[in-house]
């Protein structure tokens, strides 16, 4: 079972109630649960929208969009509307929605019924990764607790309001977390992503207008509404409001998920709060959001942890998982990893990121086998660049940013490496190299 | 009774696969997770699977083929009656994921996708399995071991060896 830590640099919002046996409807309603939505009931929709917007809550799956204005793009006619929970957190280094799950159901629960207020929906799904089926039996008592309370169901809180929740998992595939693939996994399609626009506020599930937020995001909204927009807001730093749950893990003495303000420096949250480097070795490397995100060197991680600053250092805030990688790691073997799991995960719609990421673990599956040759990195950082913003989904980004970081900030370790191991027969046959992709040197 | 005369399944989750299509805008919504739970009570996704859920949902057996083959999770041949799922992503690669897959192949063995003689465990290399944080991790059935060393591994065989751990359901 995942142990929970603790600093004191935290700021607990989102965690307040972790480990306070809140997965228990009456513990959670002792620890203000299902206040949030009473008060959204009360207010109305404009308020809730305007409350996040002041909230300046950014989207916590990683692309940092504005929630209260993601909201407020529903149109108000008569269809059907939906509230998505993407819970299918299935990027590598990321397992912050795991401790929501896992620890405070309801506030996931309270979250969609006030993303529901707020759009006018009447149905809310929340969706959970295939290998979360453990944490859906949690999910799934939680959203049965609340039946049998009366929470959900028909006139909620007796405002005459009907609010339903469906629980359900996926069955492992990484590209059903980008949003139009997860309406088609959830419509029980192979979860390709569809076509955009139009996007999910006006054309979602089943045709009708869509909020899809991520889980963490979701359940951020009950405090929010209980704390003002305002207050909210000024925990974080500049458009970046609150706080927000990072998983530090990798080469760090005390890994674990932190709930952190928008802004902390990345560099204290390493040594400070995780603990600093395993067994005293020297840092060499961070991916500070996830798998996704570029890669950044030890001179670099003096930034602060929120979507504008990390954007300026060059990388992404992405999903929170911050990955830390001591001085003993081959960055040639890390690369590899890397887009081993992107070739694995493509679904294989768009050709840039099929043959891209096939071709780039090719490559680099043969430099790492002693067989690389040294027009090899160009290649690697050739095809990355060519998949970038070529595909419909951010998949093919997703594969191609964190390898042309590797190749560009590491490039001597992959010269090296090939000089060092060459072999005489290279273990996949790419001729002519040069001209496969028209490398011009 | 049954939407489906001759179900193959437990009239327990026939009943739940009756209620499942009638909850969704959509009856199609259901498939995936009824291909999960099927799973877990017949083991893999047999040919009778297919057939009855296509009955069930109201479209062609291809239909439930071509999203069966979709997702990592889904198989078509029965695993180890614990399939033990080792995590070899970065996180847990960091912190010794790939020795702890050795261990396991050596400890079983078996190789990636193999199952042992004795049906009791099958072996899979992973992508992440979302427990980055408390690596390196394994998924057995649906449960989460983690913070694990190969000793530590060893005691989590013996445990489902000797009948104490979880079966799917």
């Amino acid at each position: 079972m995942p142990a929970l830590v603790s600093h004191p640099d935290e700021v607990r919002v989102l965690s307040k109630r972790f480990g306070q046996g809140a997965t228990d409807i009456d513990k959670y309603i002792e620890l203000d649960g299902y206040k949030a939505v009473q008060l959204g009931i009360a207010n109305g929709p404009q308020w809730i929208i305007d409350t996040m917007k002041a909230s300046g809550l950014r989207g916590r799956g990683g692309a940092g969009f504005p929630t209260g204005l993601k909201w407020s793009f529903v149109p108000k006619n008569d269809k059907a509307k939906y509230v998505l929970v993407n819970g299918d957190e299935s990027e590598p280094g990321t397992c912050k929605d795991h401790v929501i799950f896992l620890h405070d159901p309801h506030s996931v629960i309270e979250g969609t019924m006030i993303a529901g207020l707020a759009i006018g929906a009447k149905m809310g799904f929340i969706y959970l990764r295939g290998e979360y089926r453990y944490l859906l039996k949690i999910m799934e008592k939680a959203v049965a607790d609340a039946y049998a309370k009366g929470y959900l169901g028909k006139n909620i809180f007796g405002s005459g309001i009907d609010f339903d929740v469906i629980t359900q998992t996926g069955a492992g595939a990484y590209e059903v977390g980008e949003e139009s693939a997860l309406m088609e996994s959830l419509e029980g399609k192979r979860g390709v992503p569809r076509i955009k626009p139009p996007f999910p506020a006006v054309v979602g599930l089943y045709g009708g207008p869509t909020v899809i937020n991520n889980a963490e995001t979701i359940a951020s909204a009950p405090p929010i509404l209980l704390m003002g927009g305002e207050a909210y807001a000024k925990l974080g730093s500049e458009r970046n409001g609150g706080t927000r749950l990072f998983g530090i893990s990798g080469h760090v003495e005390r890994p674990g998920v932190y709930e952190l303000p928008m802004g902390y420096n990345l560099k204290k949250a390493i040594y400070d709060v995780a603990g600093g480097i395993k067994n005293g070795k020297k840092l060499k490397a961070v991916v500070p959001g996830g798998s996704s995100c570029p890669v950044l060197l030890p001179e670099e991680i003096d930034v602060g942890l929120d979507f504008d600053q990390m954007g300026k250092a060059g990388t992404m805030l992405g999903s929170g998982g911050i990955v830390v990688l001591d001085e003993s790691v081959s960055i040639v073997e890390f690369a590899l990893r890397t887009i081993n799991f992107y070739q694995h995960e493509s679904c294989g719609w768009c050709i840039p990121c099929r043959e891209g990421t096939d071709w780039i673990k090719k490559t680099l599956t043969r430099v790492h086998a002693g067989g690389g040759n040294k027009k090899d990195v160009d290649n690697v950082q050739y095809l990355a660049e060519n998949m970038l913003g070529r595909t419909f989904c951010p998949l093919g980004d997703a594969a191609a940013m964190p390898t042309i970081a590797f190749v560009k900030k590491f490039r001597k370790e992959f010269e090296e490496y090939i000089e060092g191991k060459r072999v005489e027969h290279p273990l996949i046959a790419i001729k002519p190299l040069g001209e496969l992709v028209g490398a011009a040197h | 009774m049954s939407e489906v005369a001759n179900t193959i399944f437990t009239p327990e989750t026939a009943a739940r696969f009756d209620h499942l299509v009638t909850i969704y805008p959509l009856r199609r919504s259901a498939l995936v997770p009824m291909l999960l739970y099927a799973q877990d009570e017949v083991g893999y996704i047999s040919d009778a699977v297919v057939t009855e859920i296509a009955q069930r949902i109201g479209i062609f057996e291809l239909d439930v083929r071509n999203v069966l083959s979709y997702y990592s999770m889904l198989r078509t041949k029965p695993a180890g009656k614990y399939n033990v799922q080792v995590c070899t992503n970065i996180s847990c690669m960091l912190r010794g994921g790939y020795e702890l897959l050795d261990h396991c192949k050596k400890h079983l063995g078996i190789g990636h996708k193999e199952v042992t003689a004795d049906g009791m465990f099958s072996l899979e290399e992973v992508e992440c399995i979302g427990a980055c944080c408390w690596a390196p991790a394994v998924q057995v059935n649906y449960d989460f071991h983690d913070d694990l060393t190969p000793a530590k591994m060893d005691t989590v065989f013996e445990m489902y060896r000797s009948g104490q751990g979880k079966d799917v359901k």
